[in-house]
């Protein structure tokens, strides 16, 4: 397929520009272009075809099943967009002064106290853009409590192996020393490993629960305890609350501050075309430390962090959340996640006689199938069998993670997903099953059936090309 | 799979070489062929102090990124920088493509003999 440059064909441009209606100015030389914008000149038309077409190449929530373990790539239902885009929530400036919005302060209020309910937290900062953004901020709360507290000698975060690659990226960016702790052959943490690494110079942890391969840790409250007996605070990495809404909060499993992923649980969009949006809530003893306000007066907070986005976050995205949780209600969000439990469950069921399982037990939101035997005996990878997945019409489930499964396939279908969308998708791993009884070297080749098969992963990965070349 | 007797192996995957005082440490092919093809790695600085069973450097493949583990403690004294513009060579040669040479060894834990480190393939599996 062709880039939009390569599609210019000159005088096809159009002239968008009204006539200027104030006096023409000239820019002092140093200012101005030595040379015209080399803008692609397309017609409308053609430009409208254009992106139609690469609509098409994409596959989105609205395409189809998209299982993408610990993503939540959950339908948005079309209220949150009808919401967002009511004019006096898509039509105002920040800088407007307060008494011309109060609705909008209204529902930031509103949905922090929602968020706050669900996360059995004291208060919420709408600031971060994306979750491993409030990671950094949780973090940052953590070292101020250290410093306040005159604890700087801590710097040891403890995360699970199990953990999402963004945990010690975090930590590692907040300045803070990574202790990596293994996972028991039950895929919970490793209760001896991790007494032995409690120590006086502990900052904290960082846990997602339930985990990464999709299991409710037993041992959290011991956890949470021990960390805080060992002087550390506990962070709650979000990216799962979407198997717990309702049921059981993290700051009842003892955690001291927590990031959401609005766009996994609450339905707001995911991937390209986000943004995302990724609050910070906190228990009080942390309450201080979070962004200003941008409510609050200058010198009302002199123990924040200070700002870390601009204004209030990304507004309009956590309106469609406020939007999604003010829907369902406290019994919807509950009922989502028991729904998106009992579908994972209930695929699993179906899927552990044609892939095995990696953890062979009632699991929560997500499961996870392994096909490192597979690997071994046929030549079948899991990348093999997610390309496979594409001809079958579906997305195909998050491939190598978490990476103490072996050739790991990850599928986490949420609660939007019908029985009849689940037992298609048992149906297309059955038929991929087939095939590789039959003829394990058709499936290297797949997918056949998408505009694009397999790209050079490797060659971008080496050699990317970031941007168009002009000749 | 490639095992060469003149080396000695960790368990984590790598294989030292002792060149007089300096260990010479790089990935087995083991370790290559199930990380897949490499396209990035980072190297530790010049005079890091390195513990056995820590890690030394980081690779990353289309699939993860993946801590290299120091087989010993020491210091290390010079890194194959060459590998920085071309990861592949680990792909391609696991065993001329050294990774760093560590100086000043402490402390060397038992290491794997080829024999050994074969048979403990074999378990692996």
């Amino acid at each position: 397929m062709k880039l939009i440059f390569e599609l210019s064909t000159p005088g096809h441009g159009m002239q968008y520009l009204p006539q200027s209606d104030v006096p023409k100015t000239e820019l002092p030389e140093k200012f101005r272009r030595k040379q015209a914008l080399r803008l692609p000149e397309m017609s409308e038309t053609d430009v409208s075809r254009h992106y139609a077409r690469l609509a098409k190449q994409a596959f989105g929530v609205c395409s189809g099943f998209y299982p993408l373990g610990s993503c939540t790539m959950k339908y948005n239902p079309r209220v949150n967009e009808r919401v967002a885009s009511l004019p006096g929530f898509a039509a105002v400036h920040p800088l407007q002064p307060k008494e011309t919005v109060e609705g909008c302060l209204e529902a930031i209020d509103t949905v922090q106290s929602l968020l706050c309910a669900v996360t059995g937290m004291d208060a919420m900062s709408m600031q971060p853009a994306a979750g491993a953004h409030g990671e950094y901020l949780g973090l940052l709360l953590i070292k101020k409590y250290l410093e306040k507290t005159g604890q700087t000698h801590r710097k040891r975060i403890l995360i699970p192996d199990s953990a999402h690659g963004t945990n010690p990226a975090s930590a590692v960016m907040a300045d803070f020393d990574v202790v990596n702790i293994p996972s028991a052959p039950n895929g919970c943490v490793d209760m001896e490993a991790f007494k032995k690494a409690l120590d006086g110079n502990v900052a904290g942890l960082m846990l997602t629960n339930p985990n990464t391969v999709g299991l409710f840790d037993p041992n959290i409250l011991e956890i949470t305890r021990l960390i805080h007996e060992s002087g550390g605070l506990c962070y709650y990495d979000g990216a799962n609350l979407n198997a717990i809404m309702g049921h059981v909060r993290p700051g009842d499993m003892g955690f001291d501050v927590v990031h959401l992923n609005l766009h996994k649980t609450f339905s707001t969009p995911h991937g390209g075309g986000g943004p995302g949006s990724g609050p910070v809530g906190c228990k009080d003893i942390l309450k201080e430390f979070l962004p200003k306000s941008a409510l609050g007066e200058p010198g009302d907070h002199p123990d924040s962090v200070g700002q870390i986005r601009s204004f209030y976050g990304n507004f309009g995205i956590y309106i469609r959340a406020l939007t999604y949780i003010l829907t369902l209600g406290a019994q919807g969000l509950r009922d989502a996640s028991s729904t998106a439990v009992l579908n994972a469950n209930y695929m699993m069921h179906k899927l552990k006689d044609v892939f095995p399982v990696a953890y062979d037990q009632i699991c929560m939101h997500e499961f996870i199938l392994t096909l490192e035997d597979e690997k071994k005996r046929s030549g079948v990878t899991a990348l093999d069998v997610a390309k496979a997945l594409l001809d079958e019409g579906m997305h195909p489930p998050t491939m190598y993670f978490p990476l103490v499964v072996h050739e790991a396939l990850m599928l986490e279908p949420t609660e939007t997903e019908s029985r009849e969308t689940l037992d298609a998708a048992v149906e297309s791993f059955k038929r991929i099953r087939q095939k590789i009884d039959t003829a394990p070297e058709a499936l290297h080749e797949c997918p056949v059936t998408t505009p694009i098969g397999r790209p050079d992963e490797v060659g971008a990965a080496r050699n990317p090309v970031l941007r168009y070349q002009y000749e | 799979m490639s095992i060469p007797n003149n080396l000695k192996y960790a368990k984590s995957h790598e294989w030292v070489r002792q060149e007089g005082d300096l260990f010479v440490v790089g990935i087995t092919d083991h370790a290559q062929s199930e990380l897949g093809d490499l396209v990035f790695i980072n190297l530790p600085n010049l005079e890091d102090d390195v513990i056995a069973g820590d890690a030394l450097a980081d690779v990353e493949s289309v699939k993860a990124v993946s801590d290299i583990i120091s087989p010993v403690s020491g210091v290390v004294v010079e890194v194959n920088e060459e590998l920085l513009d071309a990861p592949e060579k680990i792909n391609e040669s696991p065993y001329e493509a050294w990774i760093a040479k560590i100086g000043q060894v402490s402390e060397e834990p038992e290491l794997l003999t080829a024999e050994e480190y074969e048979a403990f393939l074999q378990e692996e599996k």
